[in-house]
């Protein structure tokens, strides 16, 4: 019988009683006394020399109260960038400086040149459109390889070319693999396309900027996925306030996706401006802005070969990969498509060569940053792509050529530098294969083809490293953070407790999923337990989500923390009953003393530390509040295996989803409610991607897909009803909760099974020569395909 | 948005003298001019609503044809145009509810964008665009993309469609927008077929003349199986080349010849 509440219990999501009543309370819900509204001129060209900004006549408009340019940021710190990448050469990439509002040049369209603030949104827009701008327009470099050629145009004159990085991973094993390919009997080769992608979270970015005059403290309120992080970027880097005299607040966040983990120079402009103008100003983003101001997903351009033996073995893989940064370097960018995307390039696979090599550019594009995956993703489908040709050109079956090459012995030390703890990969493939019936799948194509469609079957696995990180290791990796998690638990007199996480939920559900793990461990109702996250000010530190981190991350924190109330809780409850504190066992919410018929109940001993008349006061403090920080000692390993089956309308190209199955082995699982609703979600962002979504700029750099009218989000009715299953568990064996991490699955291994679905239905159609599509797999594309 | 002012008139006439003035724009169900507004694309300083004028209201069969006010929302005609099932059928797909419930047709017909429906329904059922000065054919209506035979402060208040004998329309959605990526109305008439594109060309909505004279001589789907459409004519974009376009007219024009017959 399924249980009621604690690990394993699918309980309804508490929060979700504020989401669906209208009720959350979200950033741009708050509105500061005397607050005054923001307005950024943004740029509309891509690449320009900024003359001049006259700001004179708007200043002179109704209801301005004041106008900032870049000018007035002098002295300031630039935008930062978290992570910095050594190159194959062993020097450091090349870092641009950020400013919050355009320096000398704008270099994408949406770049910030000036802000207006005034009593309205309506004059600040008014005023805004009375600067004076004289802006000479240069050529703009958008595609990547143009970009890196000889003589391109830079987009930062101060650079020695559009050139962030050129990495090599691993480097040493740069001959070998050459040499295996050499040696090889076969080598499949695939050129493609990771598409650049907008995030799209429902909620679009807010920043409101509070100052009090009398206190000399400021605040900060933002939709952000870790507020502690911008707090320290945005105090130490840009305006220099030390953090006890700085507050960020991200109350509900309406989904993230990545895009919300970084800072933004919005941010920095509020929180600065607030201070200036001795007032509270708020901006919000329109949608038109946030096309053209989020930081952006994916964007690789990669060459991928794959060696195999006679026999059929992977025997190395090489990869070429273009990766863009944008104009400038958002907080996480340099890390994306290297230690998150090189390191993954193993998959499920045994391959013992492998050299993976990045080069990232500067473009006249808005800046990329890690997208729900982030870099595993882009190493996901081109591997899982590479194979499924190369099973075609071999002409053996896709799942046994995955099968007999699957890693097998755990743990498992890969050739790009990470080890995976545990994983069956037969199990989830087993799984799999019975979920989505693959057995029936010539049936199905047959009645499909009596219908005039095509029909298609794609498999593919992956492999995902979360739980995100040590910081040891990331620290060696050029991480400029350490990536633990902490959290505080305090337990009140009556029982009850709050628990203060560093992880900040945008949608994931931790309110409903962190107490049934507490509740489990004292053996209390988990209404006793209140989850406070997203203020800096309540929560000592936190790193944030993303990453598919928090449960097991954060979550650890959280049961460390629980560990030493429990052992403190043990020492008052020995001393009440007066036994030793070994004998003390805790057991729904009650201790006892073991081997006999002695108890106190969990109220009693809250109650005592809090009224400590009968109390051990000379051993230990009264109160019950303890606080653990938590560094993971590896990554965590997510593993699956997913299947799709597509039908193709020959006549117009238009792809239907079928079906839809994916086996899960994400160990431990607390809500399994919350992981299917995960997992569907990726599922169908990844299915987006595949299908439908596309960012778009043309060679001039204008962004043509910056509206819902033409950047295509999957709708209800793009995706089918999901299999979804994740009953194969390997638990991670070096966290406390064994679990692995789920949020960024579904869209890390569905992208490949869409198109290597598509792929199946127009080969079965003997469009033998259709070897690849890039995506999204738009209906004039497969049609293209059909006809070539 | 601009500040402008906004007049809701009762009766046409008065509709008329309020859109005399410079600037002013009539203002249907909004579902294009609010959102342009919003992002400061235009700035009319009047807006005169249509939607508070009775005698531009109401769906009416007389004889053979049907008349639908030119204020009637799509969702009001999806649901009245019983006469009429493939325009009623067409208005139930324009957008989505929102859209359906406060767009109209003399607003969609006046904003004439390249890739809406009425543009296709109107041209294949021979209807007659009612203004309140004049009375227009299809044929001579549509002159390119979002552009009519209106005059400046001319009002659509209704629009006589000629119930044909049989019809369909055949949408292929743009995935963003959900618009037409290329719409075919076919309406076979006791004096021939029409057959109308909408989304396809860069003149906006037009008629496909040689897949008329086939129907005419044979009103099957077979009888435009060897027709192709010259893509130089067509658009093309992200969403599909010319080349697509044109051929997604012969296969849309088929379905709906096949469902219409």
């Amino acid at each position: 019988m399924p249980k009621d509440s604690g690990i394993g219990a699918s309980p309804k999501r508490r929060e979700d009683v504020r989401f669906l009543t209208g009720n959350g309370n979200y950033t741009d819900d708050i509105n500061a006394h005397g607050q005054a509204y923001v307005h950024f001129l943004r740029s509309d060209i891509a690449h320009g020399t900024l003359n001049s900004v006259d700001t004179t006549a708007a200043a002179a408009m109704p209801g301005v109260v004041r106008i900032f340019t870049a000018a007035d940021f002098e002295g300031v710190g630039g935008v930062p960038c978290g992570w910095e990448i050594t190159d194959r050469h062993g020097n450091a990439m090349q870092e641009p400086k950020h400013p919050v509002l355009a320096e000398g040049k704008v270099r994408h369209v949406g770049e910030p040149i000036a802000a207006v603030i005034a009593e309205s949104l309506e004059q600040a827009r008014d005023a805004a459109e009375a600067i004076d701008l004289d802006i000479e327009e240069l050529p703009a470099v958008v595609d990547m390889k143009a970009a890196v050629a000889e003589g391109s145009v830079k987009v930062h004159d101060d650079l020695t070319s559009n050139l962030c990085y050129d990495w090599g991973f691993v480097e040493e094993n740069r001959e070998a693999v050459n040499q295996a390919f050499q040696d090889a009997a076969h080598v499949t080769s695939l050129e493609l396309v990771n598409n650049r992608l907008v995030a799209n979270p429902m909620e679009p970015r807010v920043a409101i900027g509070e100052y009090n005059r009398s206190t000399d403290d400021s605040k900060l309120y933002t939709t952000s996925q870790n507020p502690h992080v911008i707090r320290l970027l945005m105090g130490a880097f840009v305006l220099g306030i030390p953090e006890h005299k700085l507050q960020v607040v991200s109350p509900d966040v309406g989904g993230g996706f990545g895009t919300k983990i970084f800072h933004y120079a919005e941010e920095a402009f509020c929180t600065f401006a607030a201070k200036a103008c001795n007032r509270p100003v708020k901006w919000t983003s329109s949608r038109s802005e946030a096309f053209m101001s989020d930081a952006h997903g994916r964007d690789h351009v990669t060459k991928i070969e794959l060696a195999l033996d006679a026999d059929n073995n992977f025997t190395a893989l090489r990869t070429d990969t273009y990766a863009n940064m944008g104009a400038y370097l958002s907080t996480f960018a340099p890390s994306v498509p290297t230690w998150l995307h090189g390191t993954l390039m193993a998959g499920n696979y045994k391959t013992p060569l492998i050299y993976v090599n990045v080069k990232a550019v500067f473009t006249n594009t808005v800046p990329v940053d890690a997208y729900r995956g982030a870099g595993r993703p882009e190493a996901t489908f081109q591997l899982e792509r590479v194979v499924d040709k190369a099973a075609r050109e071999l002409g053996v079956d896709p799942i046994a050529l995955r099968r007999q090459n699957f890693i097998t012995e755990f743990p498992y030390a890969t050739p790009v530098a990470v080890e995976y703890d545990t994983g069956d990969y037969h199990a989830t493939m087993d799984k799999l294969t019975e979920i989505a019936d693959l057995s029936g799948f010539d049936a199905r194509r047959k009645a499909s083809v009596a219908n005039g469609k095509l029909r298609g079957l794609g498999v593919n696995c992956y492999i995902e490293a979360c739980g995100i990180a040590p910081s040891n290791l990331v620290g060696q990796l050029g991480a400029r953070a350490g990536l633990y998690e902490s959290a505080t638990v305090r337990v009140n007199a009556t029982g009850g407790l709050v628990v203060m996480t560093g992880s900040h939920s945008h949608g994931q559900g931790h309110e409903t999923s962190f107490p049934q793990v507490i509740a489990d461990m004292i053996g209390i109702d988990e209404g006793m337990i209140e989850i406070v996250h997203g203020d800096t000010s309540k929560v000592p530190m936190g790193m944030g989500t993303y990453g598919s981190r928090s449960l097991a991350v954060g979550g650890s924190a959280m049961v460390r923390a629980t560990e030493k109330i429990i052992a403190k809780a043990k020492k008052i409850a020995a001393h009440l009953m007066e036994a030793a504190d070994a004998d003390i066992e805790l057991k729904d919410g009650e201790f006892s003393v073991a081997g006999t018929d002695k108890s106190v109940a969990w109220g009693d001993v809250t109650l005592a530390a809090y009224v400590p008349h009968n109390y051990p006061l000379e051993d230990i403090e009264p109160g019950l509040e303890e606080t653990a920080f938590y560094d993971p000692a590896n990554f965590t390993y997510p593993s699956g295996a997913y299947a799709c089956e597509v039908e193709v309308d020959p006549d117009t190209g238009k792809v239907s989803i079928e079906r839809f199955s994916a086996a899960d082995d994400f160990g431990n699982i607390v809500n399994p409610m919350i992981v299917d609703g995960q997992v569907h979600g990726g599922i169908g962002q990844g299915i987006g991607q595949a299908l439908l979504e596309g960012c778009v700029y043309d060679e001039d750099g204008q962004l043509l897909s910056a509206s819902f009218m033409d950047y295509a989000m999957p709708r209800a009715d793009d995706v089918p009803f999901y299999s979804v299953d994740h009953s194969c568990q390997t638990p991670c064996t070096h966290n406390p909760l064994g679990v692995k991490g789920c949020g960024e699955a579904g869209a890390i291994g569905s992208p490949p099974s869409v198109v290597n679905a598509v792929v199946d239905a127009l080969q079965s159609a003997g469009k033998t020569d259709v070897t690849h599509i890039d995506m999204p797999l738009s209906p004039g594309r497969i049609w293209a395909a059909l006809n070539s | 948005m601009y500040n402008f002012e906004f007049e809701k008139p009762s009766t046409v006439a008065d509709a008329v003298a309020a859109l005399a003035g410079d600037e002013a724009q009539a203002l249907g169900g909004g579902q294009t001019l609010i959102p342009t507004m919003k992002q400061r694309l235009a700035s009319p300083s009047k807006l005169v609503s249509l939607s508070g004028i009775a005698e531009m209201q109401g769906v009416q069969r007389e004889g053979a044809s049907l008349t639908v006010g030119g204020a009637v929302s799509h969702a009001d005609v999806a649901a009245q145009a019983t006469d009429y099932p493939a325009l009623a059928e067409m208005a139930g797909h324009i957008g989505d509810p929102a859209v359906r419930n406060r767009g109209t047709i003399g607003g969609s017909l006046a904003n004439n964008d390249p890739s809406a429906d009425y543009p296709a329904a109107a041209l294949a059922s021979a209807a007659t665009v009612v203004t309140n000065a004049r009375e227009i054919a299809a044929d001579d209506y549509f002159q390119g993309m979002f552009d009519t035979a209106l005059e400046d402060g001319e009002i659509i208040t209704g629009v006589k469609f000629s119930v044909p004998q049989a019809a369909n329309y055949q949408k292929f959605v743009q995935p963003a927008s959900r618009f037409a990526l290329v719409g075919v109305f076919v309406a076979k008439h006791a004096d021939g077929v029409r057959v109308a594109v909408t989304g396809a060309s860069e003149e906006g909505v037009f008629r496909w003349s040689e897949a008329e004279a086939a129907l005419d001589a044979d009103f099957s789907a077979d009888a435009i199986a060897g027709l192709t459409l010259d893509p130089s004519d067509m658009i093309g974009d992200l969403h599909g080349t010319k080349e697509y376009r044109a051929h997604l007219v012969g296969v849309m024009t088929k379905r709906a010849v096949a469902a219409a017959a």
